[in-house]
């Protein structure tokens, strides 16, 4: 499949034609949907309405954006005017909203052309996929493997040539994770980088919206596209979109990267494996590389375990029955809520309000959320001294390749453990890029992780893009 | 400093959670509640004493905008995703209990 600046340079030069490239993804939706159960919902309508009209513009020589007549898909936790917008929950199952995310907006005004809503861990708690409501969805490298999550959904429609790109969110680790397990470049941004109005909330204080893509030069694309400012969201910083993408080929000369020991630690041996072969191509490609330890970094799933759902409980304590979404009639308004939330959430989303609302509850406050936000200080600190000594981290995504489903179904430990590498840049509000390096077990790709401090995308990008070359060559 | 999940914690949990669970729904998430927060002891060994807590990665602070009146979704927009609705209202199950 045709990259995103491959597709856009071929519409916007006439060479090929809006609609015929999403003929050619619509195809390949239609394809394998079934089997992968990747798109919830596939907007085939407004999707030949919009590459119509790039396709005219195209025609009447007016100007088209950076992602003219490029089929993207986007996580089904964004809001899209009129199109069904689900979280993968059964309280939301139904509900149309009435405006636009911001970045389906600043999407739509590059030329993009949204083609449906993918599948994710219920309310994006999960990291395989398996807490959706509406099924699994399997990983087009091996169907009997989860793609990781919550993203897994967009991940899949990448790594199955269903669009060359897409857009997920990341609280913990939900657009890395799957990126390593479907073998595609996947981007945590700054805190702040890309404006959340529209993407339905899980942990107000982590959540970031993200790219896939198949290369390194099309998150870059994509993730300065949806960037910069925007006044409807209060966290959004105050200023505009960076350049990325004339910082991608800038390479790893003279750059300090460290390689961090917490982050390999626990995970399997053929990811290791690839981390430190990934650590060699950037010392050969003129990178000074130091080891360091970061112990601070082990507290990062108790912290996140808490601060998480504690966020949760709240931002989730609007889904009652009463504004949109599902209602289940009772006697009274208190019956009515209950019996809506018991019959509208999945177990895990379940069990993270209820951890949360723990957390928060009088006598537990200090003992838990407290003491969380007070780990979250020491991580940041810690970062901030790493950063000192070197210009980025290096470690793993995630510990294994794609693991089978139910292989940890009955433990939500065994679950979250699937995060340890990612959580602390979410942590941190700090920015860090997946990119496939390598194969392990059964010859599933694994993932790097490179991690910088806060607006580092630039050169996070150019170290990922110089690990591409030492993989692919190109 | 934190001792074991009880089974009652769990049922209050719920209660003030909005979420009604089955006898074995209770058993079951005693259980895994009780290993997460398990988990999140190593954290109470920590002497954090004078550490200041962060809530946010930037230490949000108040954004304003200028106080000029703009369109927002109509009225009959946002009803009309509301379960039941009524002379321009939300509508919902009685609030009050009968009168003792």
């Amino acid at each position: 499949m045709k990259t995103a600046q491959q597709i856009a340079r071929d519409v916007r030069s006439g060479e090929s034609s809006a609609q015929s490239e999403l003929d050619a993804s619509l195809a390949a939706i239609r394809g394998r949907n079934e089997e992968l159960n990747v798109f919830l919902y596939v907007d085939e309508a407004g999707a030949r309405a919009a590459a119509a009209a790039i396709d005219e513009k195209v025609a009447k020589g007016d100007a088209v954006g950076p992602l003219a007549g490029v089929p993207i898909a986007i996580k089904d936790n964004m809001c899209q005017v009129g199109i069904p917008t689900t979280c993968s929950s059964k309280i939301l199952e139904g509900w149309r909203p009435p405006y636009n995310a911001t970045v389906i907006d600043r999407l739509v005004a590059a030329g993009a052309v949204p083609v449906g809503k993918t599948n994710l861990d219920e309310f994006a708690m999960g990291s395989s996929t398996e807490n959706s409501a509406f099924g699994p969805t399997r990983n087009p490298l091996d169907p009997s493997r989860v793609p990781g999550g919550s993203s897994g959904g967009s991940a899949a429609a990448v790594a199955a040539d269903m669009t060359p790109i897409a857009l997920g969110s990341d609280t913990g680790g939900s657009i890395r994770q799957p990126a390593a397990l479907c073998g595609l470049v996947g981007v945590k941004p700054s805190y702040g980088l890309v404006s959340r109005y529209g993407l339905i909330a899980f942990a107000s204080s982590l959540d970031q919206i993200g790219p896939f893509s198949k290369t390194v030069m099309d998150s870059a694309i994509l993730l300065e596209t949806i960037a910069g400012h925007d006044p409807m969201d209060s966290t959004s910083l105050p200023e505009p979109a960076p350049s990325l993408s004339a910082h991608v080929e800038d390479g790893v000369v003279g750059k300090r990267i460290a390689l961090v020991r917490e982050l390999i630690e626990g995970a399997d041996a053929d990811v290791v494996a690839s981390v430190n072969r990934a650590v060699e191509a950037l010392k050969d490609a003129g990178a000074s590389i130091i080891e360091i330890s970061i112990p601070e970094l082990h507290l990062g799933l108790s912290a996140y375990y808490l601060i998480a759902p504690a966020e949760a409980s709240s931002n989730l304590a609007r889904y009652d029955g009463v504004r949109f979404g599902l209602r289940v009639d009772a006697e009274d308004v208190e019956a009515m809520n209950t019996a809506t939330r018991t019959a509208g959430f999945g177990a895990e989303v379940k069990r993270r309000i209820m951890l949360g609302t723990y957390a928060l509850s009088a006598g537990y406050f200090d003992a838990y959320y407290g003491q969380a936000l007070k780990v979250r200080t020491q991580m940041i600190n810690a970062f901030q001294r790493a950063y000192a000594q070197a210009d980025l981290l290096i470690g793993a995504t995630a510990p294994s390749v794609a693991f089978p489903f139910g292989s940890k179904t009955s433990n939500p430990m065994a679950m979250y453990l699937s995060d340890v590498f990612t959580i602390p840049t979410n942590l941190a509000g700090e920015a860090a890029i997946s990119v496939p390096f390598g194969t392990g077990e059964a010859g599933l790709p694994t993932g790097v992780q490179l991690l910088g401090p806060g607006r580092s995308e630039a050169q996070l990008f150019a170290a990922a893009r110089v690990l591409e070359l030492a993989e692919v060559g190109s | 400093m934190t001792e074991a999940l009880r089974r009652e914690d769990v049922a209050h949990v719920a209660k003030l959670a909005r979420l009604s669970l089955s006898e074995e729904e209770l058993e079951l998430y005693t259980e895994q509640l009780g290993q997460i927060l398990e988990h999140a002891n190593d954290m109470s060994t920590l002497d954090l004493e004078g550490v200041v807590p962060t809530a946010h990665p930037f230490g949000l602070i108040n954004v304003v905008r200028d106080d000029i009146v703009r369109l927002s979704l109509s009225r009959d927009v946002v009803l009309a995703m509301a379960p039941d609705a009524e002379d321009g209202r939300f509508a919902v199950p009685r609030i009050m209990g009968e009168a003792p």
